[in-house]
């Protein structure tokens, strides 16, 4: 497979959060606006490229019994730098991330991406392939957000939107409409799958 | 200790911040073991029994190891090994002492590490900075809340299989938007000041 499939493979294919169902935790809690989706999408693409770094790197050397443990600490050891670094230099977005920044640990998505893909194959494709899922995952964190904040609060990456007489549908930035905004979406999603196969 | 504020705890974490429907801790089970009502009871009690545990393990852990060395930083990496640590030794003593309760909970144990509710529980304890007691009642009502919502969605989901549902809607999206409902019918008891 070349390299371009598997990088363009995360951001259609097999997209985590519309196809796989990966991830959800974050996806639904922090989309509550475009800048807290990209937030998120943007830490966890970095723990998954260090991720699938270190894995690729380390394939050869961990006996298959201890592999999945081994995985965990290595995602925990940048989950934790991540945490740091946005503590130190952007302590707004580490606030409204809350506790999913420590929670990017047991994203399933970057476990499974260590097992199913960096432990298999070379660095060069690994790296392409955290890449291709990252951006995927983020893209879809910010269409959840966007759609969140601009029906939601009427504005979108804190610029308003609308004149002062638009009602924001308020249910939409609450935890409801994350499930409701991502069910649609979802569905969405399967509309346009079932089109194609027409 | 103050009886009155160990209920508080336990109402708001049941309730008014219930980890599936206000808080989304724990979708990936409580979407995939939602089906029927059985799988789901048998989830909920796995869960409510590593919570606590991961609550009483983490809390002590955290004030008399980390705290007191100064590596407070090391919290995720800890927690994350303590957990998954747990979970293989709650399976392995289950299964040699009671076999009957290992075989109903078996196949939902090993789910468990990767449900981020438990890491959730137990980092929350820390950042809401619970004493102990606290930290126990919140691990072991979150698990209560948990099953709550998960056994009332399988109990949707039952009936939902026999509905005629519009084909791009089937399965999990549909799941999704009367999870949505419920949050709203959960959003009422916020309305509870207490």
């Amino acid at each position: 497979m070349s390299a371009w499939k598997i990088f363009i493979r995360g951001l259609w294919e097999e997209v985590p959060v519309f196809r796989l169902l990966l991830g959800l935790c974050p996806t639904l809690a922090v989309t509550t606006s475009l800048e807290n989706g990209l937030g998120m999408g943007l830490a966890t693409t970095s723990v998954l490229l260090g991720s699938n770094l270190v894995v690729s790197l380390i394939r050869k050397f961990i006996p298959n019994k201890i592999r999945i443990p081994s995985f965990i600490l290595v995602i925990a050891s940048f989950v934790t730098i991540v945490d740091l670094i946005m503590h130190g230099y952007t302590p707004e977005l580490h606030r409204a991330l809350g506790i999913f920044i420590p929670l990017i640990v047991v994203n399933c998505l970057i476990l499974g991406r260590a097992e199913a893909f960096a432990s298999k194959n070379s660095l060069g494709y690994s790296l392409v392939d955290a890449l291709g899922m990252g951006l995927g995952f983020t893209l879809a964190l910010c269409l959840l957000g966007g759609v969140r904040e601009i029906l939601g609060a009427g504005s979108l990456a804190g610029y308003i939107l609308f004149p002062e007489t638009f009602r924001p549908v308020l249910i939409l930035i609450l935890p409801p409409g994350g499930f409701i905004a991502y069910g649609l979406l979802l569905a969405g999603f399967n509309l346009i799958e079932n089109r194609k196969k027409g | 200790m103050n009886l009155d504020s160990l209920l508080v705890i336990a109402v708001s974490t049941i309730f008014i911040n219930n980890y599936v429907l206000s808080r989304f801790l724990g979708l990936c089970p409580f979407l995939g073991v939602s089906r029927s009502r059985s799988s789901a009871f048998g989830m909920g009690m796995a869960v409510i029994f590593v919570m606590t545990m991961a609550s009483l393990v983490t809390h002590p852990i955290y004030h008399l190891v980390l705290v007191r060395y100064e590596i407070t930083f090391l919290r995720t990496i800890v927690f994350i090994l303590v957990i998954a640590t747990l979970v293989q030794l709650v399976e392995m003593v289950m299964n040699k002492t009671a076999p009957a309760l290992y075989q109903a909970l078996g196949i939902f144990l090993p789910l468990i590490t990767t449900n981020c509710a438990i890491l959730g529980v137990a980092v929350l304890n820390i950042d809401e900075s619970r004493t102990f007691i606290e930290a126990l009642i919140q691990g072991f009502t979150a698990g209560l809340g948990f099953t709550l919502a998960l056994v009332l969605m399988a109990g949707i989901r039952e009936r939902l299989d026999l509905a005629d549902v519009p084909p791009v809607l089937k399965g999990v999206p549909i799941a999704l938007i009367c999870a949505g409902l419920m949050s709203i019918a959960f959003l009422g008891f916020a309305g509870f000041a207490i």
